[in-house]
């Protein structure tokens, strides 16, 4: 299994039946493909609408119907497309149960920083300072590191997409929960020891004296 | 409203304007019209849109063809040029969170003098703007924001300008056709009054000034 798809496995076990739930572009775009069997969630897509599918078999593709990523996508029976004052609306009205983002970094106080890198790249927030601020509970679905370098910071160095936690961090290395004291080392993922986990992360972490598995 | 054919269209435009497009990554954007912008060469325009889509697409083109002189939009990371263009200074960009670009234009739209929301409280985004403390609550005051033209996608209008669209070509097409002082549809097809339901219609026609029609038209 790789890294993203650990992650991406990791990350469909924390919804619930019900949830209204936006996943970002990448590795949480995966996460649709691993819901496990019996729980059945109503995924937003911040271009307006509730209820998208999977992606349309070759030649079904409708050009009115895309997913925040300009991919072709499907609407399920009862989905409800809408505009975007409405789309933002569930997004900061504290209606969406569960959005999944990716991060550029992450400090020891659960503060995400995930739209730009100044004189690098801006590609801009686009959805993401709304959904961060808004969403009920926020999960962060990286790799550990990029290209080797932590990305589990003391202090981003990067501009913050909130100043709202997250809650959850899913990595292939391990999930990690930013508490009041600190980042709580919940999980660590199978052949993978708590000494690596340490090594790829450039702050500090709260480690129990057992650490469970990650359940895949 | 009156349709309009493209050199009528072409007319209407002038160079220096400010213009709302709707679409999102070019999906639910005026094709037409922006190809007619680009032919016709209006330029040093200020666009406001959630995104510039990809060099060859939607909004994109536009910024490609050296015609935009300011950018209002909240992503600009799938076209490069723009990118390209803002790091070397020939255009300039504002970002703002969908969320709040979408408020600003509604709000606009709507006679509303702001809105107050948490987005962006502590970031970037707070410089310069006013803090609103409500019951104890912080919010940012982030004030409307209108255009010269907004120019919009919808699947088909009526002959009053009725207009409904399809599916997540939506986006910001009605909150735009609520904010600018000229409103130009661009439409697949134009139906008699009556056959699109009133629980259908997203924009009345009494606010759209100008149909284009697009796809399926054979030209005009």
């Amino acid at each position: 299994m790789d890294a993203r798809e650990i992650i991406a496995r990791r990350v469909a076990r924390e919804l619930k039946s019900g949830d209204l739930v936006n996943l970002g572009i990448g590795i949480p775009t995966m996460v649709a493909n691993y819901i496990p069997s019996g729980v059945a969630v109503f995924f937003q897509s911040e271009n307006g609408i509730i209820g998208m599918g999977p992606v349309p078999q070759e030649g079904m593709e409708n050009e009115d119907m895309t997913n925040a990523g300009g991919m072709y996508v499907t609407a399920l029976p009862g989905a409800m497309a809408f505009d975007s004052a409405m789309s933002f609306g569930f997004i900061r009205g504290g209606h969406l149960d569960v959005t999944v983002l990716g991060a550029l970094q992450i400090d020891e106080k659960g503060l995400l920083a995930n739209w730009m890198i100044p004189g690098k790249m801006i590609p801009g927030m686009g959805g993401a300072m709304d959904l961060v601020t808004g969403a009920k509970r926020v999960i962060v679905a990286m790799t550990h590191t990029g290209k080797g370098t932590p990305k589990i910071v003391e202090k981003c160095d990067f501009p913050l997409t909130s100043v709202r936690p997250v809650d959850l961090i899913v990595t292939e290395l391990a999930v990690i929960e930013p508490t009041e004291n600190g980042l709580l080392l919940k999980e660590l993922a199978p052949g993978v020891s708590v000494e690596e986990v340490v090594n790829n992360t450039r702050a500090e972490l709260i480690i129990p004296d057992t650490v469970p598995l990650m359940d895949l | 409203m009156r349709v309009i054919n493209k050199d009528e269209l072409a007319g209407l435009i002038s160079s220096g304007s400010s213009i709302m497009v709707g679409g999102f990554l070019g999906c639910g954007s005026p094709d037409r019209i922006i190809d007619i912008l680009i032919s016709s060469g209006t330029g040093e325009l200020t666009i406001i849109a959630n995104d510039t889509a990809f060099p060859e697409k939607g909004v994109g083109k536009l910024i490609v063809s050296k015609l935009v002189r300011k950018v209002i939009a909240s992503h600009i990371g799938t076209n490069p040029e723009t990118q390209r263009q803002m790091i070397s200074g020939e255009i300039e960009v504002e970002l703002v969170p969908q969320g709040t670009l979408a408020e600003r234009v509604r709000a606009k739209g709507v006679g509303l003098g702001g809105v107050l929301t948490p987005t962006g409280l502590g970031t970037v985004v707070e410089r310069g703007k006013q803090i609103v403390a409500v019951a104890d609550k912080r919010f940012l005051l982030e004030l409307p924001l209108g255009a010269d033209f907004a120019i919009v996608k919808a699947k088909k209008a009526d002959y009053y300008g009725n207009l409904t669209y399809a599916l997540t070509a939506r986006n910001f097409n009605p909150l735009m056709a609520m904010a600018a002082k000229c409103v130009i549809a661009e439409v697949e097809e134009i139906v008699p009054v009556g056959s699109i339901g009133p629980e259908e219609i997203n924009t009345p026609g009494v606010v759209v000034d100008y149909i284009l029609v697009g796809r399926n038209s054979g030209g005009c």
